[in-house]
């Protein structure tokens, strides 16, 4: 097994569209790290101004790589997937398109096992690109704009976590995004399985992204009780990390507001991912290979 | 010695549509077996089925003595094949390719067995350019590398000459004698070339719209007593004329470019032979021709 995934690792960073979301990731984060240096005293004036102002902050405190960290993750962990799709949505129906799926199945591995070695390979690409996302909207967001205690905007009010408080809650929120992710990826590669090109299952886990965020934010009634099934959803759960406890406005250390909640997400999520990879596998195992 | 292959009562359904329909062969061991028929007519299905690429409707299938779908793994280990054009990763080059494929053979080649694989193909001066800068035929040769590079016991080859040019047909050809003859391995052949086939096949299998038409030794199938015979010369008119005179003067066959053809019996060949000697004609080759074609066509032409 481990030499079939160090095979199919091999296959995916041989390929130069591998490395399009790893650039696509430096360029926006770059980007919109610009735009704070030189235009984000007032970006952060216009953010606060909603804020019921119960604190009164420096705007040169409040713009800090966490907060400029916070700002990005918020921005680009609904993209994100987009990339994971490139790759995850390629897996299978990729080679398929190639003719080289007709190899792979005839091959002493079972089919059951190429797809949980192929699956394997995607997760890694997944987590190394949140990685890198991690890498450069957390470090280099602390190292651009140092680091101070960070203010996270919420409707009307902001939570002020401690400088000493922070790190564990990106670890954590990186973590939750990265079995968002996955989940993503398994749906990903769950429509790959499904089809002879890499197209369509790509472009089709961007329309569900799509479809599935935009009913998540439609504030209409009738789809209210939908909402708590759709995995777009519980991909927002990274953000309870930094949902604070308080008390009279003080902060409590270490506390999460709805810490079942975010668990309860995770495994939502979690549970996703497993449906999808069953899905893909139950499926694969009966697929004549005709491509 | 136990055949190699053993296909019992093989069916395969597409909807309503009969693929394959109660095929029953078996392909002897060290031997070239050839599967011929037309386009259609079911004979990468069969494969496919072979390769477990797809699953049969009906049937059982047995490789080295043992059930194809209860012991996959120990058979396609010690199998090798290419289905229709071998489509390879472009983006690797044609050593990373073969080793990628050995790995998912289950073996660890030496750079040495690599390059001698992909020389034995006529690869090796282009053993690190990309598969994205091969021509067709080099494509096709190097899937035969891939399908040999584990060195597996049964090869199956769809087509393997397909996109090849003359001199690559020719070294394919010679390939699959040496892979038969000095190395004993069993090769099951699917081609559309029937005069390559008659060449290399030991034993034949030809099947139309899904079911077996014939199958057996070439020698036993194929009519020893009518071929047709082409005879190239320095004179076509003068070798006419002389022919016309013999008994064999109603079985010439009219043809326009400058050979000459006509059907005997094969016995008759040396016969023939002599007498254009003596009457003064200057035979530059005397052969029978495709004489697969004619039974093939005569078998599949309803």
């Amino acid at each position: 097994m481990f030499q079939l995934l160090k095979i199919e690792l091999y296959k995916i960073f041989k390929r130069p569209r591998t490395f399009i979301a790893f650039a696509v990731i430096t360029a926006i984060i770059l980007l919109i790290q610009v735009a704070l240096k030189f235009g984000g005293e007032e970006y952060v004036g216009i953010m606060m101004s909603g804020v019921n102002s119960a604190f009164e902050a420096p705007t040169h405190e409040i713009l800090n790589g966490y907060f400029a960290c916070f700002m990005i993750l918020n921005l680009l962990l609904v993209h994100v997937p987009i990339l994971v799709a490139l790759v995850a949505g390629d897996m299978i129906s990729g080679e398929a398109n190639m003719g080289t799926l007709r190899l792979l199945v005839s091959k002493p591995i079972s089919r059951t096992e190429l797809l949980m070695v192929k699956f394997t390979a995607a997760c890694i690409y997944t987590l190394l690109l949140l990685l890198w996302v991690a890498i450069l909207s957390l470090f280099f967001s602390m190292f651009l704009f140092g680091t101070n205690q960070i203010f996270v905007p919420r409707e009307d009010q902001a939570n002020i976590i401690a400088t000493s408080d922070i790190m564990w809650r990106y670890a954590a929120a990186f973590v939750f995004a990265g079995i968002g992710l996955i989940t993503v990826g398994s749906l990903s590669f769950m429509l790959s399985a499904f089809a002879d090109n890499s197209i369509g299952p790509i472009v089709a886990t961007v329309c569900v992204i799509i479809v599935f965020t935009i009913l998540t934010q439609m504030e209409i009634p009738f789809y209210n009780s939908i909402k708590p099934y759709l995995f777009t959803r519980h991909m927002l759960g990274w953000k309870g990390f930094f949902y604070v406890k308080g008390v009279d406005g003080v902060t409590e250390n270490g506390s999460v507001e709805n810490l079942p909640g975010i668990i309860r997400s995770a495994l939502v999520l979690l549970a996703y991912s497993v449906l999808f990879l069953s899905a893909a596998i139950w499926y694969f195992k009966r697929k004549n290979i005709l491509t | 010695m136990p055949p190699i292959i053993q296909v019992k009562n093989l069916s395969k359904n597409f909807k309503e549509i009969k693929a394959v329909n109660d095929l029953s062969f078996t392909v002897p061991a060290g031997q070239v077996y050839g599967f011929l028929g037309q386009n259609g007519a079911g004979k990468s299905t069969t494969i496919r089925m072979l390769l477990t690429l797809i699953t049969p409707t009906s049937g059982s299938i047995e490789i080295f003595g043992m059930d194809l779908f209860h012991h996959r793994k120990e058979i396609l280990r010690q199998t090798g094949a290419i289905i229709e054009k071998p489509d390879l990763y472009k983006y690797l080059t044609a050593l990373e390719n073969l080793r990628l494929f050995a790995s998912m053979s289950g073996i660890k080649p030496t750079e040495k067995k690599l390059m001698d694989q992909l020389a034995m193909v006529g690869l090796a001066e282009r053993a690190k350019s990309k598969i994205k800068t091969y021509s067709q035929g080099m494509k096709q040769r190097l899937g035969i590398a891939t399908a040999l590079v584990h060195d597996p016991k049964l090869i199956i080859l769809d087509e393997p000459t397909n996109g090849l040019d003359p001199q690559g047909i020719a070294d394919v050809r010679k390939l699959i004698i040496h892979l038969s003859r000095d190395l004993g391995k069993t090769l099951v052949i699917s081609s559309h070339m029937l005069g390559e086939m008659e060449l290399i096949a030991d034993s034949m299998l030809i099947i139309s719209s899904g079911k077996k038409v014939v199958e057996g030794r070439c020698e036993d199938l194929l009519n020893p007593d009518k071929v047709q015979v082409e005879i190239q010369t320095d004179d076509k008119e003068k070798t006419i004329g002389i022919i016309r005179e013999t008994k064999w003067g109603n079985s010439l066959i009219p043809v326009t470019n400058g050979m000459v053809l006509l059907e005997m019996k094969k016995a008759q060949i040396p016969e023939l032979n002599r007498w254009l000697t003596e009457k003064g004609v200057n035979i530059f080759s005397l052969r029978p021709k495709h004489s697969l074609e004619d039974f093939f066509l005569s078998l599949t032409k309803n």
